[in-house]
């Protein structure tokens, strides 16, 4: 019965999409409407062909782990990864060397449209798809309960695939909001609060539905990340559309106020997708990694309310000297500024689980990668509080520090971790006994350390000098420089930067390797162990 | 204005004692006496379970 409802849904989706395919304004709605044409096309053939078909008896799958998805989502955060890095690699390239802009490729490879595709790509592609994978993961174990709601769980993977492919073809057709990291167009905004509506409920209704008395800490910061994206991103996308035929809208709010629902939207894009829900991964898997609970439960549980009171009010110290009043930007400089503390509490916290197994930094590649992660995670929230006061601002603000200083927590912080997940997934993930290669490992631990080295680095350098050579006045009170003089004076730094992406890149590519593998090479888990621990396919 | 200027009145006044007053409850809540036994179970959670979910008749909460 439920097939019919589906074909009736999906034939619907179908003809509208053709209908809006041929009334489009814009080549990018063209595109997507082509593309979701095609995808519920193929999607109505397919259920078609499976209606009134014999559906095959399973017995009860609640006294197993739902881990079918999990392991789409970690090939998908694998591949979307190594994209990511090598659009920003590339578009590195075209800072330094403007050639690389080709004529023939203008409008569409150009760095304006490539960069919003990098950004996109590494933080909602590869980071996106690895939180919705770890959480799914760690709400399962931490719950002793399978995912809520059958497979709502894959509509959620494959829903968010499709919001990452309408969102990167957008950019390159120029279809924008020209917002920081909220650059999707209004259908796009809408597609993905559905999904993201779903993906809230199967990780709520997991929790509800769980065997442990307690809940989890990381499962709380999985929690707090999903609910607070869904609100900033209602917020930053109020938009109208012009017409429904068309991919462009006009932003509700406008002036000021437009630039304060930004850049909360933005900071708090750093605060909780990149943090909260990074730290639910880091309280899981380093746990797991160094086979020992958690530092201290307190501590953490401290560090959890610390970081969500104190988060959500920096964000206008990304408007310092705007027209955003005073009280408001000194309200988000001294919010940044004690966001410090609960930020290296839970460094402290991750750090200190190694207590007591220390030499297994000496053993294990992996919880090296977790624990340069974490170091990486204590050195951008030091530097960021600092950048956030307002004297220490106006020198670094519009340079290249920032820049720096994000790739830091990125790289260092997101990738790492990331990275460290993976590698403990895989092995579980397929079965096998361990990782095909460490010493893989090892190389990929030393080129990602040393090309975020390389990035930022020079970044502080060029970011630096080019704040200094910014406010050069002469004894007349004259700028002495142009701003052409500190974009000549920056090149070697961005060649340094792009060799840095390099390393970054290949680390990337030889984990991919190494984790397709593991997946197929390496020695399964032996038989009877194997019963014990059997994943039937879902 | 009216609006603006109560709402940012009532944001630095009361809105910022509750939310503090709650904080300072979390950090006294989590410091409580007795309170150790409730941890070190809640930080082994993710030492068990790790291949299959509790079985039913482990104890269910909802």
């Amino acid at each position: 019965m439920s097939n019919y409802l589906k074909l009736v849904a999906l034939g619907l989706i179908t003809v509208f999409a053709m209908i809006a395919a041929n009334y489009a304004r814009d080549v990018a709605y063209l595109v997507h409407a082509i593309i979701i044409m095609l995808v519920a096309g193929g999607m109505f053939l397919w259920t078609l062909r499976h209606t009134d078909e014999p559906v095959p008896a399973t017995g009860s799958l609640e006294h197993e782990y739902m881990d079918g998805v999990i392991r789409a989502g970690v090939i998908a955060t694998a591949l979307w990864g190594v994209v990511g890095f090598l659009v920003g690699t590339w578009i590195a390239f075209q800072l330094a060397f403007p050639g690389l802009n080709f004529e023939w490729a203008e409008g569409y490879m150009n760095f304006g449209r490539l960069r919003p595709l990098h950004t996109s790509a590494v933080i909602f592609a590869f980071g996106g798809n690895a939180l919705i994978a770890t959480s799914f993961y760690v709400v399962q174990r931490t719950s002793a309960a399978r995912l809520w709601g059958g497979n709502l769980a894959w509509f959620v993977f494959w829903g968010y695939q499709l919001v990452i492919v309408l969102a990167a073809t957008g950019y390159l057709l120029g279809s924008t909001h020209g917002k920081e990291y909220a650059e999707p167009e209004w259908y796009v905004d809408w597609w993905l609060t559905i999904v993201w509506l779903a993906y809230l409920a199967v990780f709520v209704g997991t929790i509800v539905k769980r065997k442990e008395p307690h809940i989890y800490v990381a499962n709380w910061f999985y929690l707090s990340f999903i609910i607070t994206v869904a609100m900033l991103h209602v917020f930053n996308n109020l938009a109208i559309p012009v017409s429904i035929w068309g991919s462009k809208s006009v932003q509700v709010f406008s002036g000021v106020q437009d630039a304060m629902v930004q850049w909360w939207y933005g900071h708090n894009a750093v605060g909780f997708f990149l943090t909260a829900g990074f730290l639910g991964m880091m309280y899981y898997f380093i746990p797991k990694q160094a086979e020992r609970p958690v530092f201290s439960y307190k501590l953490s549980i401290i560090h959890f309310w610390a970081l969500i009171f104190i988060y959500i009010w920096a964000g206008p110290h990304h408007l310092h000297y705007t027209a955003l009043p005073d009280w408001a930007s000194t309200l988000g400089m001294v919010f940044s500024v004690i966001l410090w503390m609960p930020s290296w509490g839970g460094m402290i916290n991750g750090l200190m689980t190694l207590s007591g197994a220390w030499d297994k930094l000496r053993t294990d590649p992996v919880i090296r990668m977790m624990v340069i992660s974490v170091g990486f995670y204590g050195m951008s929230t030091f530097e960021g509080p600092m950048m956030s006061i307002r004297a220490v601002n106006s020198l670094s603000h519009y340079t290249d520090w920032t820049i720096g200083h994000v790739h830091s927590g990125a790289l260092g912080w997101n990738g790492m971790i990331t990275f460290g997940a993976l590698y403990y997934l895989v092995p579980k993930l397929w079965n096998r006994e361990r990782l095909y290669s460490l010493s893989m490992v090892s190389w990929h631990f030393w080129l990602a350390t040393i090309g975020i080295v390389f990035y930022a680095a020079s970044m502080w350098v060029t970011g630096i000098m080019e704040g200094l050579m910014w406010r050069e006045v002469d004894a007349n009170g004259f700028l002495v420089n142009s701003f052409a003089d500190t974009v000549a004076a920056k090149f070697p730094m961005y060649v340094v930067r792009g060799l840095g992406g390099v390393l970054f890149l290949t680390g990337a590519i030889i984990m991919v390797y190494n984790l397709y593998m593991t997946a197929t090479r390496s020695p399964a888990v032996e038989a009877k162990a194997a019963q014990a621990h059997a994943t039937p396919a879902e | 204005m009216e609006q603006y200027s109560f709402l940012r009145q009532l944001a630095d006044s009361w809105a910022l004692l509750a939310m503090f007053a709650f904080f300072i409850g979390i950090v006294i809540w989590a410091f409580r006496p007795g309170s150790r036994d409730w941890h070190d179970d809640a930080a082994h959670i993710p030492l068990r379970h790790e291949d299959k979910p509790a079985s039913d008749d482990a104890p269910a909460r909802n």
